[in-house]
C-alpha cells in the first residue's frame, strides 16, 4: 500500500491509473436482478484475456465478495469489498472516496486492464458517478416487473448499458418483453439494452461483446 | 477568515469518507448498549470529553501547524507555516498512532484521512500544507482536517469545533440509521450538547496552541473511552455490519 514510486500525482485526486489504464465499469441495479451473477460470469469469460479486478459494495456483508471468491472466478486478492454504511447509493455517487481507494489499491497491486464496480442492490434511482467509472451498466430483471423500463430513473434512463435480465421467467411472471423493449428504446435514446437468461445462458456473449467494443475506445 | 470554506468543510455532503463510519455507533446498537435517543446523547456527552478531545487538539494543532505567518512588512508575501520548522507531519501522525490503541481504529481515522485528502487536494491544490501531508499517504484525518481548515481560511479553534461536530453528526446519523431514530430528536441532543463541544474545543485549541509552540505532539491530550476501543476490534472481525466502523 505504501509504495513511494507510483508515478501517478496522488495529490491529484483523480483516481490514478496504472500504465495500462485499466477501464472501470459499474454495475449496479436493484436488489436480485443478478448483478452479482453477472460480474461473475464477465469474470470467467475475460479473465483469460484481461486482467481484471472486482469492487463490490455489500450493503450488509462481504457476500457478494464472498459469492465470487467462492466460485473461484478471481484469485482473492483481485476482489475488495467496501461497507457502505446504509448508503449504497452514496458510496458509488455522492461521495465516492472508499470506492475510489479500493480501486486506488487494486491498480497499484495489479495494474489491471479492466475494474468492475458492483454497487449494492438498491433502487432504480441509484448510479455510478462518472468520477468513479468510465462507463455503467443497469441491471434490471423482468421479474420486477414489465413496467420498469416504462418508468425509467436515472440507471434505467441513462446507464451506458441496459441489462433485463431472467428473461426465462417471463412468461412465470407475465412479463411481455416486447413491452420492456419498446419501452426502453423510447426512453433510453439509442443507448442498448440486452435481455439476457444468466441461468439459461451463463456465458452471456452480448454483453461481453459490448464489454470487449466499449473498452476499445479511448478514455480520459 | 473564510467562512464559506468552513461551511464546505463541516457540510456532511462533502465526498469525505465519513458516511461509511458510525463513529463506534454500530457496534453498540449490535449489542443492545445504545438504543435510543437518550443513550446516543450519554455516549456523545462522553465521547466529546475523551476520543473528540483528542482528536480536536490534534486538529486544531495540524490547523496551527499549517497557517502561514503573517506578512512581511517588506515584501507583502506571507512568512514559512510553523510545520516546516517542525519535527514533521510524521511525528504528529504517530501521536495519534499511540493514542489509538485499537488497530481498526487506527485504520479508520487513515481510511477517512485518505479521503479528506483526496477531495481536499481538488479544491485547495495549490496548497503547501495539504501537500507535505500527502506525502504520508494516508494521514490520520484529524491532522488532514486541521491542515484542510486552515486551506479553507479557517482558524484553529474553528477546525477543532468542526472535529467535534464531525464526530457529533457522524454518530448521530449513523443512529438514525441503524435504529430509525426521530431524526429531529437526534439533532435536539446534538444541540443540547453544542455548548459542551464549544468548551472543548477551546481546551483542545489552548493544548495545541501549547503543543505547537513547544513542537511537542506529546503534549496534547490522551483522553480516551476504553469500550468502544474494544467494540471496535470486535466490529471490525464481525461479519455482518453496515458501517466500516
Amino acid at each position: 500500500m505504501h509504495r513511494d514510486d507510483l508515478s501517478h500525482d496522488h495529490f491529484a485526486g483523480t483516481l490514478p491509473a496504472g500504465p495500462r489504464r485499466g477501464f472501470r465499469i459499474g454495475i449496479g441495479g436493484p436488489v436480485g436482478g443478478g448483478k452479482t451473477a453477472l460480474v461473475a460470469a464477465l469474470c470467467a469469460q475475460l479473465r483469460d484475456e484481461l486482467s481484471i479486478v472486482v469492487v463490490t459494495n455489500d450493503i450488509y456483508t462481504e457476500e457478494d465478495a464472498e459469492f465470487l471468491r467462492r466460485h473461484a472466478v478471481l484469485p482473492d486478492d483481485r476482489i475488495r469489498a467496501v461497507r457502505t454504511g446504509c448508503c449504497p447509493h452514496t458510496a458509488i455517487r455522492d461521495d465516492i472516496t472508499a470506492n475510489l481507494a479500493a480501486v486506488e489499491e487494486l491498480i497499484d497491486a495489479h495494474d489491471p486492464e479492466l475494474v468492475l464496480v458492483e454497487s449494492g442492490g438498491d433502487n432504480l434511482t441509484a448510479t455510478f458517478s462518472y468520477g468513479l467509472i468510465d462507463a455503467q451498466i443497469f441491471v434490471v430483471d423482468v421479474a420486477g416487473g414489465d413496467k420498469v423500463p416504462r418508468k425509467g430513473g436515472p440507471g434505467v434512463i441513462r446507464s451506458d448499458l441496459l441489462v433485463i435480465n431472467k428473461v426465462d421467467l417471463a412468461p412465470l411472471v407475465g412479463a411481455d418483453l416486447a413491452v420492456m423493449r419498446a419501452d426502453a428504446e423510447r426512453v433510453r435514446d439509442g443507448r442498448p439494452t440486452l435481455f439476457t437468461s444468466l441461468r439459461e445462458q451463463p456465458d452471456v456473449p452480448d454483453v461481453v461483446r459490448w464489454v470487449r467494443e466499449r473498452r476499445a475506445v479511448p478514455v480520459g | 477568515m473564510g467562512l464559506a470554506g468552513l461551511l464546505l468543510l463541516a457540510d456532511s455532503r462533502l465526498p469525505a469518507g465519513g458516511h461509511g463510519h458510525s463513529g463506534g455507533v454500530e457496534a453498540l446498537v449490535d449489542r443492545g448498549l445504545l438504543t435510543s435517543v437518550a443513550d446516543l446523547a450519554l455516549f456523545l456527552d462522553a465521547r466529546i470529553r475523551t476520543a473528540g478531545l483528542v482528536a480536536a487538539s490534534f486538529t486544531a494543532a495540524a490547523a496551527a501547524l499549517s497557517t502561514a505567518t503573517a506578512p512581511t512588512p517588506a515584501s507583502g508575501e506571507l512568512g514559512d507555516s510553523p510545520i516546516r520548522h517542525s519535527r514533521g507531519w510524521a511525528a504528529w501522525d504517530a501521536g495519534l498512532d499511540v493514542r489509538t490503541p485499537s488497530a481498526a481504529l487506527r485504520a479508520a481515522s487513515r481510511a477517512q484521512g485518505g479521503a479528506l485528502l483526496r477531495t481536499s487536494g481538488r479544491a485547495w491544490p495549490a496548497n503547501p500544507a495539504l501537500r507535505e501531508l500527502a506525502v504520508l499517504r494516508r494521514p490520520h484525518q484529524p491532522l488532514v482536517l486541521g491542515a484542510a481548515a486552515t486551506a479553507a481560511g479557517a482558524s484553529p479553534a474553528q477546525a477543532a469545533a468542526l472535529a467535534l461536530h464531525h464526530l457529533c453528526g457522524g454518530a448521530a446519523s449513523a443512529a438514525v440509521r441503524l435504529l430509525g431514530l426521530d431524526p429531529l430528536a437526534a439533532a435536539g441532543a446534538q444541540a443540547s450538547l453544542a455548548p459542551l463541544a464549544d468548551r472543548v474545543a477551546g481546551e483542545a485549541t489552548e493544548a495545541a496552541v501549547h503543543a505547537v509552540a513547544a513542537d511537542d505532539p506529546d503534549l496534547l491530550p490522551a483522553d480516551a473511552t476504553p469500550l468502544p476501543e474494544i467494540l471496535a476490534e470486535l466490529h471490525h472481525a464481525s461479519e455482518v455490519t453496515l458501517f466500516a466502523s
